[in-house]
């Protein structure tokens, strides 16, 4: 749905900008592909690794880990757990409200979605190449801690 | 050569999985259906955003971001990279390069790390999703907690770098962006 919607403001872009000016147009999708192009050796990497992590970490094998650990070193795990995988929003989501039915707390849900999310360690080498080793170290890092304050104010609010 | 050295990380975890693909036969099918799904998926949405970022690099200019995003825009910078990174779809990877040509064109460090904070956590799309599987108070309550860490973490990143820091770090992202 919202990559039709990215379509189609693409061919529209690109539309309005070919009538305007046929030469700019061309200068802008040499430039597309250059950034692509420069983007391509980490990013297939990472297509590369998602697809062994998502098939090692299954929604099965988190929940069956998850569910044994309780308590703060729960939590730890679960932020571990959230940090390291990447799984899409349609499957993460559910898979938080079939924990929460099982008996999971608010917080270790609220600390797995938090470093699901904002944590990417396997998008680590893509970070690194476009933005350095300490952008990324400390954007990753200050999202791994946060998300047990966020965590904290879900299971106090929520 | 070149070409084998460029794309070293991918032979590496391509050894991984067919390690792992040995070692249990049992995941192999599955192992191959999830990358592929993963690389089609890419091909699926890749096209639009690089052609919208280069239309994007030529066509906007640079004054018009540093005036609205750069380093004298307050708190109106702060409050377009929020609306920019949540209205986005898509995976957090698709918001570096985005986030490449915004450094190149003047953005503020604190916003340009507040628009992938925000692509990461605030993202609509993905919130609609949170709010029909964990309900109303769980999805509401996490993204208004969400939104004071982000700005905390722009800031602090920000802070963190020295003059040099920030420069190479920009010099670095300009020369991907295309």
């Amino acid at each position: 749905m919202f990559t039709y919607m990215m379509y189609g403001l693409a061919v529209f872009a690109l539309g309005a900008s070919w009538v305007k000016d046929r030469q700019r147009s061309r200068q802008a999708l040499r430039k597309s592909w250059r950034a692509l192009n420069n983007m391509l050796p980490e990013f297939t990497a990472i297509l590369v690794l998602v697809g062994l992590v998502v098939t090692l970490l299954t929604p099965e094998t988190i929940s069956r880990f998850l569910g044994d650990n309780s308590g703060f070193l729960g939590m730890i795990a679960t932020a571990f757990v959230g940090a390291i995988t990447l799984i899409p929003g349609f499957v993460a989501f559910p898979l938080a409200a079939t924990l929460l039915d099982h008996g999971a707390g608010i917080m270790q849900i609220g600390v797995f979605v938090s470093t699901l999310m904002m944590v990417g360690v396997v998008t680590a080498p893509l970070e690194i190449k476009y933005f350095g080793k300490k952008e990324t170290l400390m954007r990753n890092g200050l999202s791994f801690l946060l998300a047990f304050a966020v965590a904290y104010g879900l299971g106090v609010l929520v | 050569m070149e070409f084998l050295k460029r794309y070293r990380l991918l032979w590496i975890f391509a050894g991984f999985s067919v390690v792992a693909a040995v070692l249990r036969p049992d995941i192999a099918p599955r192992l191959w259906q999830n990358t592929a799904s993963n690389f089609l998926e890419m091909l699926a949405v890749i096209p639009p955003i690089f052609v919208l970022l280069g239309l994007l690099d030529v066509w906007v200019p640079k004054d018009t971001v540093m005036k609205w995003m750069g380093d004298t825009s307050g708190i109106i910078g702060v409050a377009l990279s929020i609306v920019l990174g949540a209205s986005s779809a898509g995976p957090l990877y698709g918001a570096f390069p985005f986030a490449a040509v915004m450094l190149k064109k003047g953005v503020r460090l604190r916003n340009v790390v507040v628009f992938l904070s925000a692509w990461a956590t605030l993202k609509v799309p993905m919130f609609l999703f949170e709010l029909s599987a964990l309900g109303p108070r769980f999805a509401v309550t996490r993204w208004l907690l969400n939104l004071p860490v982000i700005l905390l973490i722009g800031w602090v990143v920000e802070r963190s770098m020295t003059a040099e820091q920030s420069e190479s770090l920009r010099d670095q992202a300009t020369a991907l962006a295309g």
